[in-house]
C-alpha cells in the first residue's frame, strides 16, 4: 500500500435542506425559539387586548424603555459566551449614572463627564477581568466584588437622586417622530451598540476568539489564540456597556439615582439566556440577546397593561429562565449521549 | 542506533533530559525525524513518550540537550513558538472548538480579512481547498460537533497544513476510530507524507504501527532503547524491547499460580459478551472463588475499559453479568458493591483516594458508604479496621490521621486496597495496583493478593508487567486493540510465549 | 507553635480578634455590657443578636458549598417564609395567640423546606449547574413573596412572634439562642453521623466517591434542603424584627455575605472540607465589620464598598497561596498556565 491518497473522498450524502441547515446553524435554534416566543407574546397580547397593544407608541416605548437593558445585554453576551458571568452591571450602571448626574450638576461639561463615566465603567470591568484572568478567581466571585464596589461607590457619590439639567445630555431624550413612531438618541445609541456588538462577534478575530474560548478554552490556547487578553477584554467591554447604560438611563429618565439597577443584572442575564445564549459558553448571538430583551420588555408591558402587580414580572422571568435552562440541559445531555 | 543518515532530519533532538520532582522522565534521549517519513514512537506507560512530545511542542522546557528544527536551534518557551517553528499536533481529544464551523476551525486565527473584517466566503473556500487537498469533502459551514471524531481529526490535520506544518504529530489518533475510518486516516497520512511533512505517529495499536510507519523509536523508563526501520523489526522484538526483561527481586517469589481451583460450582462472576460500542468489543470473562484471573495486554488494549464495565463504573451496551450463577444488573458501582464486588482504579489519585481526607477516613469510606450516611461506623469498629489494615499492608507512615494526599503512590495504593478489603468483598478487581510503586510495596501487595486468593477471594488482576501477571494468576485473559484475543492457564505459558501471543496472535473472527 | 499557625482557623480567629481590639480602642464602650430589665445590652450583644439570620443562612451555605455547589436563593427564601408566616398571622383571628404563631412559624419553615427540595432536585437530579438552578428561585422567589403579601408590606402585631426576633431569655437574646441551637444542630448532624465526611468526600472527589459507593445524589439534595430550612428560619427572625414582611428588603444580598462568611471561615468555594466553626467566625467577622462601619458614621448604603475590599483581599490571599504553590511545582513548565493545560504527571511518574 504505497499509493498516495487512496482513501475514498468523504462524500456527504445528499442531505435534505433541513439536515444541512441543522448542521450549520443548530445553535441558532434557541434564538429562533426566542423570536417565536416574542411573536406569540405580541400576537397574543394584541388579540387579548383587542388591538390596543401593538401601537406605535407601545412599540417605540418597548425599545426606548429598555435601552439600558439592551446595552448591558450586549456586554453580557460577550462575557457569557466566554463561559463567564458579570454580576456587577446593574450596580455599575447606577454608579456611572449618579456620577454623571452629580458631575453635571457641579458644572462639569458633558464632553468631559461622559468619557469619564465610560472609563469608570471600563475600569471596574478591568478589575474584574484581572481577578478572573490573572488570579484565577471565579467570575461569579470576582464580579460580585465588582457589584459591591460599584454599589458602594454609587452611594459614596451621592446618597440620593440628582436631577440632570444639562442640555447636552437632556438632548439625548428628544423624540424624533417618524409617523406615529418615535425614537430618541438613546434608542439610536442602543441600536448602534447592538449592531457594533453583533459585527464584532461575527466578523472580527477578537469575536471569534470569544467563541473559541467558550467552546474549549484549552483548544483555543493550543490553537495559538490570545486567550488571556481576550478574556480580560470581555469584562472591560461589559463594564463599558454598563457605563454606557448608565448614561442612557440617566439621560432618558432625566436623573441619576444610586438605587438604580438593583437586581438588574439578573434581568440582563435572563434576557441573554432567553435570547439563546448558553450559560455554559460558546454559543449565543448579540441579536438573540436583543430579542431576549424585547421578550422581557414585552412581558413587562403586558403586565402593566393588565394592571397586574409587578411582582408577577419576577416570577414569569424566573419561570422562563428555568424553562430555557432545562431545555438547554436536555439538549446538551442528548448530544452527549449521542457521542 | 541511526542507520541511514543520508537524509537530513527535519527534527533533531539530542541528549534530551527532563526531570520532575522525584522522577527522571527522560534520560539523555536522542530522537530524530526525517521529512516525508511516518515515524512511530512506542513505549509503555511511564516510558516518556508523552514527555518527549511535550518537549517538542513547547509544553515542557528541557533540562539538558538540544533541539534542532529544520536546521535551526530552537528553545521553545511556549506552544506558540513550536507552532511557529512548524510543529503541529493533533491530540487524542482533537483540540478544536466544537461550537465553531469546520471551516472556521481550519482557519481560526488566520481567516482572510478585508481591513479587519473577516471574509467568510473566502475563509470557507480556503478551508474547502485545504480539506480537498487531503481528499476530504465536507461542508465547511457545518458545525464541527455535528461530525464524527474521525472527521474532526481530519479537520485538525487540515488546520495543521494551513499552518504550514513541517512536522505533524498524531497522538493516539485511532483510539476512537473504526476500521474504515482508520483506512481513511491512513490515506490522508500518506498524502501528507508525500508532500514532505514528517509524521510522528504515537499509538498502542501494534498492527497499525506496522501498517503505516517507516521507522519506530522505542522508549522505556525514560531511556532510548533504539530506533529501527519498521521492516527490520519483528513484532516480538518490539514488544520485548517495550516491556523489557526487568531485574525483579520479586522473581524470588515462588509462583503461587499452582493451586487447584474448584470450578464445579458457579463462578463468582461471569460476564458474557460484555461490551460498549466504540470502547471495547464484547468479551467474555469469568472468575471462580479463590482464583486470580489476570488480564494481559499492552496499554490501550481495553483492559481497564472491560473491568469498568464489570464493575458498573461505565454502563455496558451489550452482554450480561452473572454473580454466583444468577443474572445480575450492574449499572452503577452501587450495584456491584451490593454484590460484594470491589474495584481499585488504576488512576488512584483521580478516582481512588479522596486526597484531602485522612488515611483513616479513606480506609473506612467503603464501609461507611455501604452503611449509609445516617449510621456512623462505630469508633471501636473504625479504629480496629484502620489499625488492622494499616498493619496488614504495612502502610507508611503509620499515621491514620495523615492526609491521604500526602502519601507516596505505593502507600496510597495500599490505603485504597485497605478500603476495599475492609468491605469483605467476594471479588476484587485490581487495575494496575503496582504501577509506579517501589519494589518493597510491590512485593507487599502481590503477597497480600495471593494470600487473599488462597482464602477464597476472587481476584481480577490487571498489570502491564507480564511477569507479575503470570506469577500471580491462575488464568490469563489476553487483550489487544480493544478486544479479547485469547485465554491461557498460566502454567501453560511463559513470558516469551505470552509476548509472542500478544504481538502475533491472529485476531479472532472479528474483521 | 508552627502548628498553631498552620491551623486553618488561625487566620479567621486572628482577624476577628484584631477587629475586636481595634473597635475597643476606637470606642471603649464596645466591650461594655449593661443590664436593664433583665436584659443584657451592649454592642457585643447586638452583634450576637443581629447576626442570627446571617448565621443560619451561612450554615446552610457551608454545606451546599462543600458539595461544590452554591445557593443564591436564600434571600428570596427568607422573603417567602417571612411573607407566609406573617400573612398567616395577619389573616388569623387571634394574631397574638401562641398557637397561631406556632402554626405560622411551622408553615413558613415548611414552605422554605419545599423550596430547598426544589433547588436540590434541579441540581442533583436534573444536573443543572447550581449557580443557575438557584438563580431561578432568586429571581422568582421575591416575586412570589410579593404576591403573598399582596404587593404591600404586611405589618402585624403579635407579641409571641416578635419575641422570636427581639425577645430575651436569661438576659440574652432569643435570636442568639436560635443561632446557637442551629450551630449545634448542624455540627452534631454533620459530625455525629457520617454525613459530614461523606459530604466532604463528594465535594473533594466526586468520581472517587461514586466509585466507592457513596450516594452522592442524596447528599447533594440534602444539603440544599438544609439550606432552605435554615433560610426559612432566618426569614422568620428577620420578619420578626420589624414585624413587617418586606419582600424586597428581606435577606437582601444576604447570599453574598453568606458566601463571604463561608470563604472567610476557610471553606473553599471549590468544595470539599468544610468548617462550621470557621463559618461561625466568618459571620462574626462580617457582623463586627458591619458594626464598625456603622460606628464610623458611614451611611449604611455605602457599606458594600468596604465589603468589596474585603472580598478582594480574601480572594487575593487565597489565590496567592494557590499561585505560590503552583509556582514551586510549576518551575518545570515552559509556559505557566496551570488552568489551561493539564499536565499529566501520572504519565511522567
Amino acid at each position: 500500500m504505497t499509493t498516495t491518497i487512496d482513501a475514498p473522498l468523504t462524500h456527504t450524502e445528499t442531505r435534505s435542506w433541513y439536515q444541512v441547515f441543522m448542521s450549520r446553524h443548530a445553535s441558532l435554534v434557541p434564538t429562533f425559539a426566542a423570536v417565536a416566543i416574542l411573536m406569540l407574546l405580541l400576537a397574543g397580547a394584541e388579540a387579548f387586548l383587542r388591538g390596543d397593544f401593538i401601537t406605535p407608541g407601545t412599540m417605540s416605548a418597548l425599545l426606548l424603555d429598555n435601552g439600558p437593558l439592551l446595552v448591558m445585554a450586549v456586554g453580557m453576551t460577550f462575557v457569557i459566551v466566554t463561559g463567564g458571568i458579570d454580576l456587577s452591571v446593574g450596580s455599575v450602571m447606577a454608579f456611572t449614572g449618579i456620577l454623571l448626574a452629580t458631575m453635571l450638576s457641579n458644572g462639569v461639561s458633558a464632553a468631559v463627564a461622559i468619557p469619564v463615566i465610560l472609563i469608570g465603567g471600563a475600569l471596574i470591568g478591568l478589575l474584574i477581568g484581572v481577578l478572573v484572568q490573572y488570579f484565577d478567581v471565579q467570575p461569579f466571585i470576582a464580579s460580585l466584588a465588582g457589584l459591591f464596589l460599584a454599589r458602594g461607590l454609587a452611594f459614596l457619590v451621592n446618597l440620593s437622586s440628582v436631577r440632570v439639567e444639562n442640555d447636552a445630555v437632556l438632548w439625548l431624550r428628544t423624540r424624533w417622530y417618524v409617523g406615529d413612531f418615535y425614537i430618541t438618541p438613546t434608542g439610536v445609541i442602543a441600536l448602534l451598540v447592538v449592531a457594533l456588538g453583533a459585527f464584532v462577534m461575527q466578523f472580527t478575530r477578537f469575536g471569534r476568539t470569544i467563541y473559541a474560548i467558550g467552546g474549549n478554552v484549552q483548544s483555543a490556547h493550543l490553537m495559538g489564540l490570545n486567550v488571556a487578553r481576550t478574556r480580560l477584554l470581555v469584562y472591560v467591554i461589559s463594564g463599558l456597556c454598563a457605563g454606557l447604560a448608565g448614561l442612557v438611563l440617566t439621560a432618558y429618565s432625566g436623573a441619576g439615582y444610586p438605587r438604580n439597577g438593583i437586581g438588574t443584572e439578573l434581568d440582563v442575564i435572563a434576557a441573554v439566556v432567553i435570547g439563546g445564549t448558553l450559560l455554559t459558553g460558546g454559543r449565543g448571538y448579540v441579536l438573540g440577546s436583543m430579542v431576549g430583551v424585547f421578550v422581557y420588555g414585552t412581558i413587562k408591558t403586558i403586565i402593566s397593561f393588565l394592571g397586574a402587580e409587578q411582582s408577577w414580572m419576577q416570577i414569569i422571568v424566573g419561570g422562563l429562565l428555568l424553562l430555557f435552562i432545562v431545555v438547554q440541559r436536555v439538549i446538551v445531555a442528548r448530544a452527549d449521549r449521542r457521542e | 542506533m541511526h542507520t541511514d543518515t543520508a537524509v537530513q532530519p527535519i527534527v533533531d533532538m539530542t541528549g534530551i533530559t527532563i526531570r520532575f520532582p522525584g522522577v527522571l522522565a527522560l534520560n539523555n534521549v536522542d530522537f530524530s525525524l526525517r521529512p516525508g517519513e511516518v515515524h512511530a514512537l512506542m513505549g509503555e506507560n511511564g516510558a516518556g513518550k508523552s514527555t518527549l512530545i511535550k518537549a517538542l511542542t513547547g509544553v515542557y522546557s528541557i533540562d539538558a540537550g538540544t533541539i534542532f528544527v529544520g536546521g535551526r536551534h530552537e528553545a521553545f518557551a511556549t506552544t506558540a513558538d513550536a507552532q511557529r517553528a512548524g510543529i503541529s499536533t493533533v491530540y487524542q481529544e482533537v483540540n478544536l472548538c466544537p461550537n465553531l464551523s469546520v471551516g472556521e476551525n481550519v482557519m481560526l486565527g488566520h481567516e482572510p480579512r478585508t481591513g479587519g473584517r473577516i471574509d467568510w466566503k473566502a475563509a470557507h473556500a480556503r478551508a474547502s481547498e485545504h480539506l480537498a487537498a487531503l481528499g476530504v469533502d465536507v461542508d465547511p459551514r457545518a458545525e464541527l460537533s455535528s461530525h464524527s471524531i474521525a472527521i474532526q481529526q481530519l479537520v485538525a490535520i487540515a488546520r495543521a497544513m494551513v499552518l504550514d506544518a513541517k512536522v505533524l504529530i498524531l497522538d493516539e489518533p485511532t483510539s476512537s476510530l473504526d476500521r474504515s475510518e482508520v483506512e481513511r486516516l491512513f490515506g490522508v497520512i500518506r498524502g501528507v507524507k508525500a508532500t514532505g511533512v514528517a509524521v510522528l505517529f504515537v499509538s498502542h495499536f501494534l498492527d497499525q504501527v506496522y501498517e503505516i510507519s517507516d521507522r519506530i523509536t522505542v522508549l522505556r523508563n525514560g531511556n532510548l532503547i533504539g530506533d529501527y526501520p519498521t521492516a527490520e523489526l519483528p513484532r516480538e522484538q518490539l514488544v520485548s524491547k517495550m516491556i523489557g526483561r526487568e531485574l525483579e527481586d520479586l522473581a524470588a517469589l515462588a509462583r503461587t499460580a499452582e493451586r487447584t481451583i474448584d470450578r464445579d460450582s458457579a463462578p463468582v462472576l461471569k460476564a458474557e459478551g460484555l461490551g460498549k460500542r466504540g470502547i471495547v468489543e464484547p468479551a467474555d470473562i469469568d472468575v471462580y472463588e479463590g482464583e486470580v484471573v489476570g488480564i494481559a495486554g499492552l496499554l490501550g488494549s481495553g483492559r481497564t475499559e472491560l473491568v469498568r464495565l464489570l464493575y458498573g463504573a461505565d454502563r455496558a451496551d451489550s452482554g450480561t453479568v452473572s454473580v454466583h450463577g444468577a443474572l445480575a444488573k450492574i449499572h452503577a458501582p452501587r450495584h456491584a458493591i451490593d454484590h460484594r464486588i470491589a474495584f481499585s482504579s488504576e488512576d488512584r489519585r483521580g478516582e481512588g483516594i479522596v486526597a484531602d481526607l485522612t488515611v483513616a477516613e479513606n480506609i473506612v469510606l467503603g464501609i461507611q458508604a455501604r452503611q449509609g450516611w445516617a449510621r456512623r461506623v462505630r469508633p471501636s469498629v473504625h479504629d480496629a479496621v484502620v489499625a488492622e489494615y494499616m498493619e496488614a499492608l504495612d502502610v507508611r507512615p503509620a499515621n491514620p490521621a495523615m492526609v491521604a494526599g500526602n502519601l507516596s503512590g505505593g502507600n496510597q495504593q495500599k490505603v485504597l486496597l485497605a478500603r476495599w478489603l475492609a468491605t469483605a468483598p467476594e471479588l476484587i478487581i485490581l487495575d494496575e495496583p503496582t504501577r509506579g510503586i517501589d519494589v518493597g510495596a510491590k512485593a507487599d501487595i502481590q503477597r497480600k493478593v495471593a494470600e487473599l486468593a488462597e482464602q477464597g477471594l476472587g481476584v481480577v488482576f490487571i498489570s502491564s508487567e507480564l511477569e507479575e501477571v503470570l506469577r500471580i494468576a491462575q488464568r490469563v485473559v489476553v487483550m489487544r486493540d480493544r478486544r479479547r484475543i485469547g485465554e491461557f492457564v498460566s502454567q501453560d505459558i511463559d513470558l516469551d510465549g505470552l509476548i509472542d501471543y500478544i504481538a502475533n496472535a491472529e485476531r479472532g473472527n472479528v474483521a | 507553635m508552627k502548628k498553631l499557625f498552620k491551623h486553618r482557623l488561625t487566620w479567621p480567629v486572628a482577624a476577628l480578634a484584631a477587629l475586636v481590639v481595634i473597635n475597643t480602642i476606637a470606642r471603649p464602650q464596645f466591650l461594655s455590657l449593661t443590664v436593664k430589665e433583665n436584659q443584657l445590652y451592649g454592642p457585643l450583644v447586638t452583634i450576637l443578636r443581629d447576626s442570627a439570620p446571617l448565621m443560619l443562612v451561612a450554615l446552610g451555605m457551608t454545606l451546599v458549598i462543600a458539595t461544590r455547589g452554591i445557593d443564591l436563593s436564600v434571600g428570596a427564601v427568607m422573603a417567602v417564609s417571612g411573607a407566609v408566616s406573617l400573612t398567616i398571622i395577619a389573616r388569623s383571628e387571634a394574631p397574638g395567640s401562641f398557637a397561631t404563631v406556632a402554626i405560622a412559624v411551622i408553615v413558613g419553615i415548611l414552605v422554605a423546606l419545599v423550596l430547598g427540595v426544589w433547588n436540590g432536585f434541579l441540581v442533583s437530579v436534573l444536573g443543572i449547574q447550581p449557580i443557575i438552578a438557584t438563580l431561578v428561585l432568586m429571581l422568582a422567589g421575591r416575586g412570589v413573596a410579593l404576591l403573598i403579601t399582596g404587593g404591600a408590606i404586611t405589618t402585624v402585631v403579635s407579641p409571641p412572634y416578635k419575641w422570636i426576633a427581639a425577645g430575651y431569655i436569661a438576659y440574652l437574646p432569643v435570636a442568639m439562642f436560635i443561632s446557637i441551637a442551629a450551630i449545634v444542630a448542624v455540627a452534631l448532624f454533620e459530625r455525629r453521623t457520617a454525613l459530614g465526611v461523606l459530604t466532604e468526600a463528594v465535594g473533594i472527589n466526586p468520581e472517587a466517591s461514586r466509585l466507592a459507593g457513596v450516594r452522592s445524589r442524596s447528599i447533594i439534595w440534602g444539603a440544599y434542603i438544609v439550606s432552605g430550612v435554615l433560610a426559612g428560619v432566618a426569614g422568620i427572625i428577620f420578619a420578626g424584627r420589624t414585624m413587617a414582611a418586606d419582600a424586597n428588603a428581606a435577606g437582601f444580598m444576604i447570599e453574598l455575605y453568606a458566601i463571604l462568611a463561608v470563604v472567610l471561615g476557610g471553606t473553599s468555594l471549590m468544595g470539599g472540607k468544610f468548617s462550621i466553626a470557621g463559618t461561625v467566625i466568618g459571620v462574626l467577622i462580617i457582623q463586627t465589620l458591619d458594626s464598625t462601619i456603622l460606628f464610623l458614621g458611614v451611611p449604611s448604603a455605602q457599606k458594600p464598598l468596604f465589603f468589596a475590599i474585603v472580598v478582594v483581599i480574601v480572594v487575593l490571599i487565597q489565590s496567592t497561596r494557590v499561585h505560590d504553590f503552583g509556582r514551586s511545582v510549576g518551575q518545570r513548565f515552559a509556559r505557566k498556565e496551570p488552568t489551561d493545560i493539564r499536565i499529566d504527571e501520572e504519565v511522567a511518574a
